[in-house]
């Protein structure tokens, strides 16, 4: 779901620690350094990496900018080959009838199903083009907040992971813990109090 | 701070009594805008669906889902008292005279989907796309606001010397009529 879309799913982040100088030149030079590749490379299975907001399959940051007001605005996208079980099944079929006739025998021995396998994923997976998804980015610098459009678990274990890359800065997903952690502005005697609380229960 | 694994786990239970609380809170009628000490109203609802989940004897669960928009939640409270925790609402919250946001909030997570804010404005040129960014960012900024002030708002409540007289009390009553 794309940020301008009528509807949201929202992972939500604070982000420890701030670059020593010049922030827009370094979140700049963080996404062209780990852009995702113009040209799709054949042989990957997945491919990630950042892309422009309003061109997510053109990644020019020359072109397109990541700073609206005072957010900035960018998406991950995640490139991931996709082979569809059937289509194995078919092509394994065929590459073993092609091989009982050059063999002249009936029977394919188990090793040789697989190794057939093995060349069916092969082919397969260089001939098949990935699937973009893409996933936008919302940052507001001065407060530390971060928003992932997106709640799936794998997509933001790959933000986390290539947002520290990127940046070296470390994104803290927000929970209910963290909350308190990282926004509350409660004391430490508070969180102290907090963080002994035990679940409520209302069984008579 | 808590190994980040380790944290969600031992704390989950936060943000699903946060969630029984806030649902006492919005059913017995309690002033959601003196709560928050905010400057513009603020009214909540709950929306189309709550889901609860019960922990039983053999450590299965059990999943309670009442859906629909004028679904009766009865059942709601009847397994509150069979000791169920509320793990997901969905809401709707009124801010100011007219902006209106629906959106599902899961406790353990703070997980937000199916979040609609007001309209942002219309569809425009290239160049009014700063201007609908903008918007957009303020309102859901907004809304996660609200959702903080809130939870912060119960931690206070939870944490206060009278917590057992005050809030408790109250939730009990409601849960079992009293």
């Amino acid at each position: 779901m794309g940020f301008l879309s009528t509807t949201l799913s929202v992972s939500r982040y604070h982000i420890e620690n701030t670059f020593d100088s010049e922030p827009m030149e370094q979140v700049r030079q963080g996404l062209v350094k780990h852009a995702i590749p113009k040209l799709e490379n054949e042989y990957e299975e997945i491919s990630a990496g950042w892309t422009p907001y309003e061109s997510p399959y053109l990644p020019d940051f020359e072109k397109f900018s990541f700073v609206f007001g005072p957010y900035f605005l960018f998406s991950l996208r995640i490139d991931k080959k996709s082979i569809p079980a059937k289509l194995v099944h078919k092509q394994m079929a065929m590459e073993i009838e092609k091989k009982k006739e050059k063999s002249g025998r009936d029977f394919i021995s188990k090793n040789e199903k697989s190794e057939i396998k093995e060349m069916v994923m092969d082919v397969l997976m260089h001939k098949m083009p990935s699937i973009p998804n893409v996933y936008d980015i919302l940052w507001n610098y001065e407060s530390a907040d971060l928003f992932v459009f997106t709640t799936q678990k794998a997509a933001n274990e790959f933000f986390e992971t290539i947002f520290l890359k990127s940046f070296n800065l470390k994104p803290i997903r927000i929970f209910p813990y963290t909350l308190v952690e990282t926004k509350s502005g409660f004391s430490a005697a508070q969180k102290d109090r907090i963080l002994t609380l035990t679940p409520l229960h209302h069984v008579r | 701070m808590l190994d980040i694994a380790t944290a969600y786990t031992k704390y989950s239970f936060l943000g699903n009594d946060f969630l029984t609380w806030l649902w006492c809170i919005i059913e017995t009628d309690q002033d959601i805008t003196r709560l928050m000490a905010s400057k513009e109203p603020i009214s909540l609802d709950i929306g189309n669906s709550l889901v609860l989940e019960n922990t039983l004897g053999d450590k299965s669960k059990e999943k309670i889902t009442i859906k629909g928009d004028q679904a009766g939640l009865e059942e709601g409270t009847t397994a509150l008292k069979k000791g169920a925790k509320v793990t997901e609402m969905n809401l709707v919250c009124t801010l100011g005279k007219e902006a209106e946001y629906t959106f599902t909030i899961k406790g353990e997570s703070f997980n937000i989907t199916g979040l609609k804010p007001p309209a942002a404005g219309k569809d425009g040129a290239d160049d009014e796309i700063e201007g609908l960014v903008l918007e957009k960012a303020h309102l859901l900024f907004r809304i996660t606001r609200v959702i903080d002030t809130l939870f912060l708002a119960y931690l206070t409540q939870r944490t206060a010397d009278d917590w057992k007289d005050n809030d408790l009390a109250r939730m009990r009553a409601w849960i079992y009529n009293d």
